[in-house]
């Protein structure tokens, strides 16, 4: 197991993503953040901080639970639903970022796309993510990489964040080195 | 968890679950896109040996807002009236490939037959047998109650429910009490001895004579249709002097707490064990009974058939056994 991304790191990394945001969107206005549980919603909710820091207003911040557009749901046992949490002004016609810790087979993202259509039609769809270590197995990519780890298939990513795990940490486990 | 029979097949934290993801599934149904993909492809087929209405189009509209196909088959108008037997009956629905049956029939226990047999291999979901359960309007009764009246967002701990009327022949009350009581909450049956079942001092409730006393501390008073096909012999002296004495009346709801909720499975014999002006009244929640229903059901499918099948888990965790 070895630390991949420590704490400061991750902040900055929150930091500059938030920047690289309001550069691409021009501003707050048109943005609708959307986490996808668990810890890409607590994500969304540090970024939406830093842009509220930034700009000075209040960001539209929400989360949105993919569980049910998986398309690996037949192979594990059944998963309790997480919270989707959209904000007041919905996802018509806005631009939408999605937020996740972990960008990997691009399944996930997929599947929130999915999601994100049966609520409305975004102007854009945008996506950030924590940590982005290859692997796709569909033609998606990140908007906002806060850090690319070059993996190999047998390892795993494990991030920890504070709200929920004590401490931010990136840790790459398993693997043969 | 592969078939849901009886409420004794539920933990509390399995019971839980299925009022979290129907909270969940609630917002869905809330939303402008009422339909979801995951349960596309499977077939679930609606068994309904006794009538329904509540009950079947629930389970037809859960199934259909996750996307499953469904086949309604009543025995009116299929070969069950031929004097098809149920094994018959379900090794054709077997043949057909259904995932999951729906089954509601006059004899209890019959749900139980179905799951134990080797008749068929999906799940079975009980919606009904004879005077035994029906488990999933006790989950939607609970699912009612706590999103009105819990105080934590979890169980039902010291929240008094009174059962009143027909509980012999009620099904319902036999799941709603067991459920209830597994949720922490506080359980009596009111009803005339004659109505009563044998045995009903070792259920988990109390029970009371006087709906009068019971009804001032209770947090919802759940009403029971009083089932006048299952009986064939006098229950009662007469329909005025059951309504007199366990009929919920204008009169009676003024004796409730504010806040306590008026409750009715359906379908209600207006004016036998409840009146117009108490089931359409403020306190009243027998409608959106019906709409929780959906949520509750499509909950218990994406629970038993969203996963993978429990044979298959087996295979998976055995070689992940042998993998460590």
């Amino acid at each position: 197991m070895s630390l991949a991304l420590p704490a400061p790191d991750i902040t900055r990394a929150i930091t500059r993503i938030s920047h690289e945001i309001l550069e691409r969107n021009s501003g707050s206005d048109s943005i609708t953040l959307l986490g996808i549980p668990t810890r890409g919603a607590h994500l969304a909710k540090r970024i939406a901080q830093v842009i509220e820091g930034i700009e000075k207003v209040p960001v539209q911040v929400g989360t949105l639970d993919i569980t049910l557009h998986r398309d690996d749901l037949r192979t594990r046992p059944p998963r309790a639903l997480m919270p989707t949490l959209i904000p007041s002004l919905g996802v018509e016609g806005r631009n939408v970022v999605l937020i996740d810790d972990v960008l990997f087979s691009g399944r996930t993202i997929r599947a929130a796309l999915d999601a994100l259509g049966e609520i409305g039609r975004p102007k854009s769809v945008q996506l950030a993510v924590l940590v982005d270590r290859g692997h796709r197995e569909l033609p998606i990519r990140a908007d906002f990489v806060g850090k690319n780890l070059p993996t190999s298939i047998d390892q795993s990513v494990v991030v920890h964040l504070s709200e929920l795990d004590g401490s931010d940490e990136v840790l790459i486990e398993g693997g043969a080195k | 968890m592969k078939h849901l029979l009886s409420i004794n097949d539920l933990s509390k934290a399995q019971a839980i679950a299925i009022l979290d993801t129907a909270q969940e599934l609630a917002r869905v149904s809330d939303g402008p896109m009422k339909k979801l993909p995951t349960l596309r492809g499977r077939t679930i087929v609606n068994l309904f040996a006794e009538d329904s209405t509540r009950t079947r189009i629930s389970f037809e509209a859960a199934a259909k807002r996750l996307s499953a196909d469904v086949i309604n088959f009543s025995a009116k108008g299929s070969s069950i009236s031929k004097g098809e037997s149920l094994k018959d009956t379900a090794q054709t629905l077997q043949a057909m490939g259904a995932d999951a049956v729906i089954i509601r029939h006059g004899a209890s226990g019959a749900a139980q037959r179905l799951a134990d047999s080797k008749w068929m291999s999906g799940a079975v979901i009980n919606a009904g047998d004879g005077t035994h359960e029906h488990p999933s309007q006790a989950l939607l009764d609970a699912f009612t109650i706590r999103k009105h009246l819990a105080k934590s967002a979890q169980d039902l701990n010291g929240i008094k429910v009174v059962i009143v009327g027909d509980v012999l022949h009620s099904r319902v009350a036999r799941s709603n009490v067991l459920l209830l009581a597994k949720l922490g909450a506080d359980v009596t049956l009111v009803a005339p001895p004659t109505l009563l079942p044998v045995g009903v001092e070792s259920w988990p409730c109390k029970v009371s004579y006087d709906f009068d006393s019971a009804l001032v501390e209770a947090d919802a008073v759940m009403m029971l249709r009083i089932q006048l096909e299952r009986m064939s012999e006098l229950f009662f002296p007469n329909a005025r002097e059951y309504s007199r004495y366990f009929g919920l009346n204008g009169d009676r709801v003024k004796l409730l707490k504010p806040t306590t909720l008026v409750m009715h499975p359906g379908p209600m014999n207006r004016g036998l064990e409840i009146t117009a002006d108490a089931a359409d009244g403020a306190r009243s929640v027998i409608v959106e009974q019906v709409s929780n229903g959906v949520s509750v059901r499509m909950a218990i499918l994406y629970m038993l058939l969203a996963g993978a099948p429990e044979d298959d888990l087996a295979g998976v965790n055995k070689e992940m056994g042998a993998m460590l």
